[in-house]
């Protein structure tokens, strides 16, 4: 997890950003910008759908990064806390006299409470420690949430969930919030300003101090400050953002379900955060994006989306402990030297016959499957546009082929582009 | 009397179940300090390699060797996974080995499909024991509480009397001092992390016939595992054990007598509300012992963590 990149005040353009607010605006400016268009160049209501669902895997990541990338604190249950301020927003929508009497806008923040207030429970007790044993308490207490979910029907619904009716709430200037497009802004206002609170925390002293608790506990505690409490702020922090979440989770698709709560979706928040990178702020949102593209568009065209994300996700924890985040902020040293574009030819050679091999290895992967699973007499299947029998040799020729002299490319250039690499990010000689 | 005696004997198996998965986990946590999500994902990888071994040659075979290959696989695992990621710190860790649980789940359903495998009992195991006033107690049932304490009979005994259980113990301990006595310490991880899932292997040779051999059995037994010990105390062998037998009697003998919240409650004094059906704990009163026996551990474990965070027989401070 490397940290934050250090100011050098010695050049202007890093001046400017430790001093005033612009360059550290821009940012911002331009992601609003680009949440308030893109509905307009993604017209049709199913990628209306996928950019709300990554909005709330947006706030949901970087409320679970609060936790692990900035306090150090792995849980394992953090979907309780989504999914309960999710349940409570439920159930206020579903109160008639009192959902009529404030707009739909502010909703969330009643999510973010309910999420807030359970963190502070089980915060109490949990964030005595980090490492360990917390993880296993987060997992204990996410399990017995869920668990409970079945049981007390009252509140959680049983098996069936509970939902309701957005339209219901006082109308917001008009807006009723019945087409997707209106939840869509709502959302995206939410995005934005919840991304903006967290990071504004991760600049407060608090959150500063959640650093030095995750890097050195110790330290932090003969500083004055106790590490229990630190820990315990951060909790509830992003207990509060992720109720936010699950509060928007509820508006978007108005029922709520045990599936919200459970270990699984917990799981899955862990990966979003970590494929994304947790050592940087924007990480989580880069995951985020990517993981609800990959679920989106790979579970529409193979049954095996989960295995590829697996492996994926294996690989990163691996290779790439900074996630895709830390991918791209490897490259910052480059290009500040501006000898980035000497990266550009080696990485083509490289990267380029890799993912073809890459994939002759998921077409491979793709036949087996088939090979095994489908209907006897269906030997027909069809991947990258191409149809075939899955029981001929052919195939499967070609496919090996792809994968063996792809990755057999990748693997010859691969020592040109390590070259080009420390020449890239190393000072001085020719560039 | 007699049902006690049935749901002992029940527990017990259930318990001892438990301790050959948790055996394993604690000690490869107090090893490397990692607690290890994918253990039970070694157990569903035995279940399902003695399945197909069991095909060609015989339940026996399986039980021979299905351990084995699952403990070259986990040796396979801390040497080129875990050994790489321990250099990032405990965190990264624990996120791959639980990334790994995730991967195997994959694996085996792209393998073997989303259906329960028919691994049976085999013939000669497949007849009723004795019986107690009418309950019959199969012979297989028997047959794994004595694996399960052999296993733990002779898991004691190379790690408390033999040369290579010293070393072992001392490398977890104080590692470098043994490295410096001149013993090939990542080999011995190896070989423990080796040992560990391969006990988790043949928990899962003996479970699956009984359990049922499908993609979830890692999943449903996993998150039991640990709670057991963490109850039982990190990195101790007789925690685990007394955990496992501690939660798999607590959760039998929950499941077999129908215990209602609403009698408990009257017991110490509180009467029922009027109008139950409108109160808002309407599903807290109605609450049956079955119906919470699965989150017992759990909330065990959080009371433990709470009030005792070293374990039932944890020596270590957390």
């Amino acid at each position: 997890m490397t940290d934050q990149i250090t100011t050098d005040p010695s050049k202007a353009a890093q001046r400017m950003r430790a001093g005033s607010m612009t360059l550290t605006l821009a940012p911002w400016v331009i992601a609003s910008v680009a949440l308030a268009i893109l509905p307009m160049v993604f017209t049709n209501n199913s990628a209306l759908t996928i950019m709300n669902q990554m909005s709330i895997t947006i706030i949901f990541a970087l409320a679970y990064n609060m936790l692990l990338g900035q306090g150090g604190m792995l849980s394992f249950g953090h979907a309780v806390y989504a999914g309960v301020g999710g349940f409570a927003c439920m159930h206020i929508m579903n109160m008639s006299d009192f959902f009529a009497s404030f707009p739909l806008v502010i909703l969330p923040l009643f999510g973010g409470l309910f999420g807030m207030g359970l963190a502070m429970i089980v915060g109490s007790f949990s964030t005595r420690s980090a490492g360990t044993v917390f993880a296993m308490i987060s997992l204990g207490v996410g399990e017995l949430i869920a668990a409970c979910s079945v049981i007390i029907v009252a509140f959680f619904g049983g098996e069936e969930g509970i939902s309701g009716d957005r339209t219901y709430a006082q109308p917001f200037f008009g807006v009723e919030f019945l087409q997707q497009i209106e939840v869509y802004y709502l959302t995206a206002a939410w995005v934005v300003a919840s991304a903006a609170l967290m990071y504004l925390w991760s600049r407060t002293p608090v959150g500063r101090m959640a650093n030095a608790v995750r890097d050195n506990p110790e330290r932090a505690q003969f500083l004055g400050y106790s590490s229990r409490w630190v820990r315990f702020y951060s909790f509830v922090a992003s207990g509060f953002f992720a109720g936010v979440a699950g509060g928007l989770f509820a508006i978007n698709y108005e029922i709520l379900t045990e599936e919200n709560l459970n270990t699984a979706s917990s799981g899955v928040i862990l990966l979003v955060t970590f494929l994304g990178g947790v050592g940087f702020f924007f990480g989580p949102i880069i995951g985020a994006i990517a993981f609800t593209l990959l679920q989106t568009v790979l579970s529409l065209s193979t049954e095996l989306w989960a295995f590829y994300a697996g492996v994926l996700f294996l690989a990163t924890v691996m290779f790439f402990p900074g996630g895709f985040a830390g991918l791209i902020m490897m490259h910052v040293p480059a290009f500040r030297l501006g000898k980035a574009r000497l990266l550009i030819m080696p990485y083509f050679k490289t990267l380029l016959p890799g993912a073809i091999g890459l994939l002759g290895l998921a077409a491979l992967v793709e036949m087996t499957f088939h090979y095994r699973h489908a209907a006897t007499g269906d030997n027909e299947m069809t991947i990258f546009w191409t149809t075939f029998d899955s029981h001929a040799i052919l195939p499967w020729i070609i496919a090996g082929a792809i994968t063996v002299i792809g990755l057999g490319i990748a693997k010859k250039t691969a020592p040109a582009l390590k070259e080009a690499w420390d020449e890239a990010s190393t000072l001085g000689g020719v560039s | 009397m007699d049902l006690i005696l049935v749901n002992l004997i029940d527990g017990l198996v259930t318990g001892l179940l438990l301790f050959m998965l948790s055996a394993g986990l604690t000690l490869i946590f107090s090893m490397m300090g990692v607690l290890n999500f994918a253990h039970a994902s070694f157990y569903m990888l035995g279940a399902y390699f003695a399945y197909q071994i069991s095909i060609a040659l015989g339940f026996w075979m399986g039980l021979l060797i299905a351990p084995i290959i699952v403990g070259v696989l986990g040796a396979g695992v801390e040497r080129y996974g875990l050994r790489r990621v321990h250099q990032y710190g405990h965190v990264p860790e624990l996120i791959f080995t639980f990334g790994l649980a995730l991967l195997i789940e994959e694996l085996v359903q792209f393998i073997w499909g989303k259906n329960q495998m028919p691994y049976d009992v085999p013939d000669i195991l497949n007849f009723t024991a004795f019986a107690i006033s009418g309950n019959s107690i199969p012979a297989y049932k028997i047959f794994m509480i004595f694996t399960s304490i052999a296993i733990f009979v002779g898991l004691l005994y190379v790690l408390t009397k033999t040369r290579v259980g010293m070393i072992i113990q001392a490398a977890l301990s104080y590692p470098r001092t043994v490295e410096a006595l001149g013993h090939n310490v990542p080999l011995i991880f190896m070989g423990v992390f080796g040992v560990g899932t391969a006990l988790a292997g043949v928990a899962g040779v003996i479970a699956g016939p009984v359990l049922g051999t499908f993609p979830g059995m890692a999943f449903v037994l996993g998150s039991i595992v640990f709670v057991t010990i963490v109850i039982g105390g990190l990195g101790s062998l007789w925690g685990a054990l007394a955990a496992s037998l501690l939660i798999g009697w607590i959760t039998t003998f929950a499941k077999s007598y129908n215990i209602e919240m609403e009698n408990v409650l009257n017991a110490i004094g509180i009467s029922t509300p009027e109008n139950l059906s409108d109160s808002v704990f309407r599903d807290f009163w109605s609450l049956t012992s079955p119906q919470i026996a699965d989150i017992l551990p759990y909330i065990l474990m959080v009371l433990i963590l709470i009030f005792r965070p070293a374990g039932l027989f944890g020596k270590r401070s957390s």
